[in-house]
């Protein structure tokens, strides 16, 4: 398959936008990220991209320009970006086009997301007796894979102390200002034994990349970094996925796992390699539950990871860089891809506070939703 | 009390002196939990489960939940989780007569029908009687 690059990227500030739809917040994305790449809108020749609750992608020809170009709508739930970003990518691999664009933006209502018992098809009397909650779900996994690997709170503490400050370094992050482990810990709990602190909350954004094909990367001169995979997986069977109201006794299986396998193969190196990492952080123990899913250490290491700050910016393995979904908040459509806009950062060595020290090689990205997917990107420099 | 509650769905346990969910049991041998509607029952036989079983993970729900949650006013914090049936399958589940600090994975768990509100009840486990 022929090599595909990011040449730009884009974003708009995470958090609250009063005044400004979701689709406005791509639109001013992706012209930053064509400013970014040095292109102007005619040079893009296919563009992928969507939301989860803030309307169709395609729209934006009417603010970008009429320019008669394919733009498919991507409605994928928390993979809309990692489906948007295979998609183009295998555009320009397949040769049909040299420049693409993948975009992702949402704005969601405040508060905890509220979902259907019908839209996944599940009884009523399961979202009515209140059973049907993400953070519910979130609570569960890291309840169990406390008690099975020894998981301490300090660690889910510390994980969001991280985050936050991590954030304050990030333009486009929601969180600007540091949070001490106390308070963190102390805090009001949502779910045991997760306190308000240690959850993401759903926000807006919107990130966009524009892709190129190794010939359009010489033309330009581009600042480019290489894909070296990108790898989408749904759950296998046996996987324990957010509303489920039972489980399979033979269970284990993970979509993250699956996902992770595929990146590391398709990009022919291994988690030893990797300089920084952005993992699904929806709260404190799915980053702690993540590292280990995508093989970067074993079940229960983490808890010494942590205390000795090896997932700092600093440290052997940083992590969520920018602070993550705790920092920067969940727009659903956007989120995966902020993950893969700042590992581009990274690599190019422009992330100022922020920046991993030394010369980032190789960058990966995970993102994880609902109703059990999972998305894997790996770039090179 | 219980006995005047209307059951929060139908079919979603038996009707009987010792209640116990009613799962399903697919052409495969696997036990699953609710019963499956539509077309996704075909083949697959009502299945009676077990009522009792281990406790897998729990948690406890401090705010309150916003529609479709039908929970009485004022919102009293609840707690639920996953109790698995042996050699069955793991189902979501309150969890009633006891407080959070009492829980412990792999603790034993049996079944109870619970008052929901005023008027309808769901169904519950609790830790075993001694």
């Amino acid at each position: 398959m022929e090599d595909v690059y990011i040449i730009g990227a884009g974003i708009h500030p995470f958090g609250r936008t009063d005044g400004r739809s979701g689709r406005d917040q791509g639109v001013f994305a992706v012209r930053q990220a064509m400013a970014d790449a040095g292109i102007e809108w005619t040079d893009v020749g296919c563009a992928y991209g969507g939301s989860a609750a803030a309307g169709s992608a395609d729209i934006m020809v009417n603010e970008l320009g009429l320019t008669g170009l394919p733009f498919i709508n991507v409605a994928n739930g928390c993979a809309t970006g990692g489906s948007a970003l295979a998609s183009a990518r295998n555009a320009i691999a397949a040769g049909e086009f040299d420049v693409a664009l993948a975009v992702g933006f949402d704005k969601h209502p405040r508060g905890a997301f509220n979902a259907k018992p019908r839209d996944y098809g599940l009884p009523e009397w399961y979202g009515q007796t209140g059973m049907m909650l993400t953070t519910q779900f979130f609570a569960l996994k890291i309840q169990r894979y406390m008690q099975l690997y020894g998981i301490s709170r300090e660690t889910l503490g510390r994980v969001a102390e991280k985050a936050f400050r991590n954030g304050v370094h990030a333009d486009h992050a929601w969180r600007r200002s540091p949070v001490d482990l106390d308070t963190i810990l102390n805090a009001p709990m949502v779910n045991d034994p997760l306190t308000k602190y240690m959850f993401c909350a759903p926000a807006e954004g919107a990130v966009a990349l524009i892709l190129a094909s190794g010939k359009k990367v010489r033309e330009l001169g581009a600042d480019a970094v290489r894909i070296a995979s990108v790898a989408v997986r749904t759950r296998p069977p046996g996987s324990f996925e957010v509303f489920a109201p039972s489980v399979d006794i033979d269970n284990g299986g993970k979509p993250t796992i699956l996902a992770s396998k595929a990146a590391f193969e398709q990009a022919g190196i291994g988690p030893e390699d990797i300089s920084v990492a952005q993992l699904q952080d929806t709260e404190s123990g799915a980053e702690i539950m993540h590292m280990a899913e995508n093989g970067f250490c074993k079940d229960g290491d983490q808890e010494q990871w942590l205390r000795e700050g090896r997932t700092e910016v600093t440290g052997k393995l940083p992590v969520n860089t920018d602070g993550g979904c705790l920092a920067c908040g969940e727009p659903i459509g956007a989120s995966g891809l902020r993950q893969v806009y700042e590992n581009t950062v990274q690599l190019r060595g422009r992330g100022g506070g922020r920046q991993v020290p030394g010369t980032p090689k190789a960058a990966y990205s995970h993102v994880y939703g609902a109703p059990g997917l999972s998305g894997v990107c790996i770039l090179e420099r | 009390m219980a006995d005047v509650l209307e059951p929060i769905a139908e079919n979603l346990w038996t009707n009987e002196a010792e209640p116990a969910l009613i799962g399903g049991r697919l052409p495969s041998g696997k036990i699953v939990f609710p019963y499956p509607s539509g077309d996704a029952a075909e083949g697959v036989e009502p299945w009676r489960l077990s009522r009792k079983g281990t406790l897998w993970s729990w948690t406890r729900q401090d705010f309150q939940p916003k529609e479709p949650f039908e929970g009485p006013e004022p919102f009293q914090p609840y707690l639920l989780g996953y109790v698995e049936l042996p050699g069955e399958v793991i189902v979501e589940t309150r969890i009633v007569d006891c407080v959070l600090g009492d829980l412990k994975l792999g603790m034993p768990m049996e079944f109870v029908v619970a008052p929901f509100d005023a008027t309808r009840a769901t169904y519950a486990f609790r830790p075993e009687k001694a």
